[in-house]
C-alpha cells in the first residue's frame, strides 16, 4: 500500500487509516538521516529493520506523560482545569489522550488507571462508578484505534481496580491493553486472582513482575504499547531491531557469525538509532514546540532507546541446523543462544547512546515480537510456537533464563484450558512461582476466547474473519494481527492447563 | 522406602484441589463404583502379578518425589488420589514427609473406606482430605459401590475433629445418590464444623461411564441448585457445583 493512489482508492481501509499511511507516504519521501553503505546493506538484508518507523523521525515512538501531574495542575494549553471529581477527571483524560503523539499516532500509554481514578470515586455506587467506566473504556476503545494502547493497574488492591476488572470482563474490548504490576508483597491474593480470573475472560489484563522492572529506572516506570517498560514521564524514541535469524542466514558458520555479522549489525544499529534520536532531538520541532515538554509532562532526558532483538531461537536453531539441537529443547542450543545475549547485552552496556540520560547514556534491550510481515521469526527470546516444551514449568524455567538480560519489555503468553477459570488461585500459584525465578512479564488467554493476543497485543478472531473477507475493520491492529495469526501459526500454541 | 503402583502423574492439576498441584494417581481401588470415569485405575495389582502391559511403575517415594520436584516452585502442593491411594498409606507418609520438607501442601483424595485414625503417623504429615461421600444409606452405598460406608462415616467425623477435612465430595444422580440424606448425615456428624468444609457438588457425567449407568443422564440445573439451597440451610458455607 505504498502507493500514494492504491491509498487513496482503497476499500479496504477506513478514512483515518488512510490519511495515516499518506502521512506515512509523505514521509517517505524524504531522505535526511545519513545511513553509511555497510548499514543500507543490513537493512537491505532485512538483518536490521527499523519497524517502517519512516525517514524522518518527527515525534518519539512511544510517550508516557506523567498523567498524575496532568492531574495535578490540569494544562493550559488544552485549557482544561484540574480535575475535582470523577467526571471531570475521565474528561479531562480523554481530552489529554487526543493529543499524545507516538508512532502509530494514537497514544500508547493512558496511565495507571486504577491508582489514577481511585482518589474520585468516594462517594459513588459500584454500579454508578462502572457506567461512568464503561462510558470511558468505550469512548477509548471506539476511538484509539490501535491495539498498541496500554493502561496499567496495581500494585495495590483498590476499590477502582476492581471494577475496572469487573468492567473489562463485560466489555470485551480490545483496546486498551491492560498489565496488573503484580508484587507479592503489594498485591493481596484476592485481587491478583481476580485479575488473572478476568483475562481468561478477556485476555487482560496481563501480569508484570513489579518486583523485577521497578528499579529499571530512577524515575517510576509504566508498560506501554505491547509490554514496553518505560520511564513515567518520557518514553522511547525509536525502536529498531537486530533479526537474528536473517543475520544467521547472512553467516557461513558460527564463527562468521560471531566474529562478522553479529558485531558489524550491531554497531550499524547502533549508529543507526543514535542518527534517528539524533534527528528528532536536534532537528525536528517536537521536543521544542510540544505542550507535552512545555508544561512539564515529558522531559526529554527521561526517554531512551529500545535496542530490539528479534528471532533469537530461529537464529539458533539456523546456526546448529547440522545438529538438528533446538531452542528450548538441547542444553547446547540453549547456551548459544546465551552467548549471543550477552554478546548483545555487552555491546548495549558499552555503545554511548545520543540523549539518553535516564539510561545513563545506554540503548536499553528490548525482546520486539515480530512483524506482519515476518515468516519463520518468532518473537522475542520466545520458544517458537508449536515448538514448546510439554512441561510448562520447562518452558517457565526457560523464559526466566531469558528473560534476564533484557530491561524493557520481555513477555510470553500462554492460552490456558476452559478449566482454569475455575481455579484462579492455580493461576496465580504459576505466576508467583514464574516471577520469583525472573519471569518479566506473562499473560494468558482462554483457548476459545474471542480476544487473542498476537504477540502483545490483542486482537478479536471475529473482527481477523472480518478482515480476511476484505472487510473494512475499525482497528489498524487487526491489519497486523491476521497474517500474524497466520504466519505464525498462533492457533498452534501449546494450550496448557488440565 | 514402600513401592506403590503409579498410574499417572499429571505436573499442573488445576482440578484436584486448592491452587495449582501435582496429582498423583495411584493404581488399585477397593471399591466398584457404577459411575467410574476410570475403571482403568481399580484393578488392583501385586508387584510381581503387575507386568509392562498395565501401564503402572511401582516407585519410591523418593522417585516420586524426584518428579514432583521440576515443578517446584510452580505447584502449591501435591493430591494423592487413586485408585484409592490410601491402600498405600506408609508409601504416602513417606512421599509427605519430602513434600513438606520441600513446602508443599499434601492432600489426600479418597473415598474413605480406609480407617484414617489408624495411620496418626499419616495424618500427622497430611494437610487434609478430600473426601467422597458417595451415598448416605447403607444399601445404596452397597449398590452403587460394592461397598460398606461405615467407615467413611466414622471418618467425617475423626477428620473433622483434627480439622483436617479438606473437602466433601458428593457425585449426584437422582435416585442412585441420597444426596440429601449425606447432606443431613453430615451434619448430623460434625455439626457446626460443617461451616468451615467446603462442599463439592459434582453433577453425574456418563462420559467415560462403562457399567450400569452409561446411559443415566446428568442431573437438572433446577435439581442441583436445590441441593445448594439444601447445603446452605444445613450451614455448609463454601459449596461449589461443577
Amino acid at each position: 500500500m505504498s502507493n500514494v493512489l492504491d491509498l487513496v482508492k482503497s476499500e479496504k481501509l477506513t478514512y483515518e487509516q488512510i490519511v495515516l499511511s499518506l502521512a506515512h507516504a509523505a514521509e517517505s519521501t524524504l531522505d535526511v538521516l545519513h545511513i553509511p553503505e555497510k548499514t543500507a546493506y543490513y537493512f537491505e538484508q532485512n538483518a536490521i529493520d527499523n519497524l517502517f518507523e519512516g525517514n524522518a523521525p518527527y515525534r518519539p515512538r512511544y510517550i508516557l506523560p506523567d498523567y498524575d501531574k496532568f492531574i495535578k495542575q490540569g494544562s493550559k494549553f488544552l485549557q482544561v482545569d484540574p480535575p475535582t471529581d470523577l467526571d471531570e477527571l475521565l474528561n479531562a483524560l480523554m481530552i489529554l489522550y487526543r493529543h499524545v503523539p507516538s508512532i502509530t499516532s494514537f497514544p500508547v500509554y493512558l496511565g495507571n488507571l486504577d491508582k489514577m481514578i481511585d482518589p474520585f470515586i468516594e462517594g459513588y455506587s459500584d454500579e454508578e462508578v462502572k457506567k461512568k467506566l464503561k462510558l470511558f473504556l468505550n469512548y477509548i476503545d471506539r476511538t484509539i484505534t490501535d491495539s498498541f494502547c496500554h493502561a496499567n493497574l496495581g500494585p495495590e488492591d483498590t476499590r477502582a481496580g476492581r471494577l475496572i476488572l469487573e468492567v473489562e470482563k463485560e466489555l470485551q474490548n480490545a483496546v486498551p491493553n491492560f498489565t496488573f504490576k503484580y508484587d507479592p508483597n503489594i498485591t493481596s491474593d484476592e485481587i491478583a486472582e481476580l485479575a488473572l480470573n478476568t483475562s481468561l475472560y478477556c485476555a487482560n489484563p496481563a501480569m508484570c513482575n513489579h518486583v523485577l522492572n521497578k528499579d529499571t529506572y530512577s524515575t517510576d516506570y509504566g508498560i506501554a504499547s505491547c509490554y514496553n517498560i518505560l520511564p513515567i514521564g518520557g518514553g522511547a524514541y525509536t525502536l529498531s531491531r537486530l533479526v537474528l535469524p536473517k543475520m544467521a542466514e547472512l553467516a557461513k558458520d558460527i564463527d562468521h557469525f560471531f566474529e562478522t555479522i553479529l558485531p558489524e549489525c550491531l554497531q550499524a544499529m547502533g549508529d543507526y538509532m543514535n542518527e534517528r534520536i539524533r534527528f528528532l532531538v536536534e532537528e525536528s520541532g517536537f521536543f521544542k514546540s510540544s505542550f507535552l515538554v512545555k508544561e512539564g509532562l515529558i522531559h526529554e532526558d527521561r526517554f531512551i532507546g529500545m535496542y530490539g532483538l528479534v528471532g533469537l531461537a530461529d537464529c539458533v536453531n539456523i546456526l546448529l541446523k547440522d545438529t538438528g539441537k533446538r531452542y528450548g529443547h538441547h542444553k547446547e542450543a540453549d547456551d548459544l543462544a546465551d552467548k549471543i545475549m550477552h554478546v548483545i547485552a555487552e555491546f548495549a552496556d558499552n555503545f554511548p547512546a545520543k540523549h539518553s540520560q535516564i539510561s545513563n547514556g545506554r540503548f536499553l534491550l528490548h525482546a520486539q515480537v515480530g512483524m506482519d510481515y515476518d515468516k519463520g521469526i518468532t518473537a522475542g527470546v520466545r520458544i517458537p510456537v508449536g515448538d514448546e516444551p510439554d512441561s510448562m514449568s520447562d518452558h517457565l524455567r526457560h523464559s526466566a533464563r531469558f528473560h534476564k538480560l533484557i530491561p524493557t519489555g520481555c513477555s510470553d503468553i500462554f492460552p490456558m484450558e476452559s478449566t482454569a477459570k475455575n481455579n484462579p488461585s492455580a493461576m496465580l500459584d504459576i505466576v508467583k512461582g514464574a516471577f520469583s525465578l525472573g519471569v518479566k512479564y506473562i499473560s494468558f488467554y482462554e483457548k476459545d476466547g474471542d480476544l487473542v493476543r498476537i504477540t502483545g497485543y490483542l486482537v478479536k478472531r471475529s473482527e481477523m474473519e472480518k478482515y480476511k473477507n476484505n472487510e473494512v475493520v475499525l482497528q489498524n491492529t487487526t491489519h497486523l494481527g491476521a497474517p500474524n495469526y497466520d504466519n505464525n501459526k498462533l492457533k498452534d500454541r501449546k494450550v496448557r492447563g488440565i | 522406602m514402600k513401592i506403590a503402583p503409579v498410574r499417572r502423574i499429571i505436573p499442573n492439576s488445576l482440578v484436584d484441589g486448592p491452587g495449582n498441584r501435582t496429582a498423583i494417581f495411584l493404581q488399585g481401588c477397593n471399591l466398584r463404583c457404577d459411575y467410574c470415569h476410570n475403571p482403568e485405575t481399580q484393578k488392583i495389582y501385586s508387584y510381581e502379578s503387575s507386568d509392562a502391559n498395565s501401564q503402572i511403575r511401582w516407585m519410591t517415594a523418593e522417585e516420586v518425589f524426584n518428579e514432583i520436584d521440576k515443578d517446584i516452585p510452580f505447584i502449591r502442593g501435591i493430591t494423592l488420589s487413586g485408585g484409592e491411594c490410601t491402600l498405600y498409606p506408609q508409601f504416602i507418609k513417606e512421599l509427605f514427609i519430602l513434600g513438606k520438607k520441600a513446602g508443599l501442601s499434601c492432600l489426600i483424595d479418597s473415598n474413605g473406606t480406609i480407617d484414617f485414625s489408624l495411620y496418626p503417623d499419616l495424618m500427622e504429615v497430611c494437610d487434609g482430605v478430600m473426601l467422597d461421600v458417595k451415598a448416605w444409606d447403607k444399601n445404596k452405598f452397597k449398590v452403587l459401590t460394592g461397598g460398606n460406608n461405615e467407615i467413611v462415616k466414622k471418618n467425617i467425623r475423626f477428620l473433622a475433629e483434627i480439622d483436617k477435612l479438606e473437602e466433601i465430595r458428593i457425585v449426584c444422580i437422582p435416585e442412585e445418590v441420597d444426596a440429601e440424606n449425606v447432606l443431613e448425615g453430615i451434619k448430623e456428624t460434625i455439626g457446626d464444623k460443617i461451616a468451615n468444609i467446603r462442599l463439592k457438588l459434582i453433577k453425574f457425567r456418563n462420559h467415560g461411564v462403562t457399567g450400569r449407568l452409561k446411559d443415566t443422564n446428568s442431573p437438572s440445573d433446577a435439581y442441583m441448585n436445590n441441593l445448594e439451597n439444601l447445603a446452605l440451610e444445613k450451614g455448609f458455607r463454601y459449596i461449589k457445583i461443577s
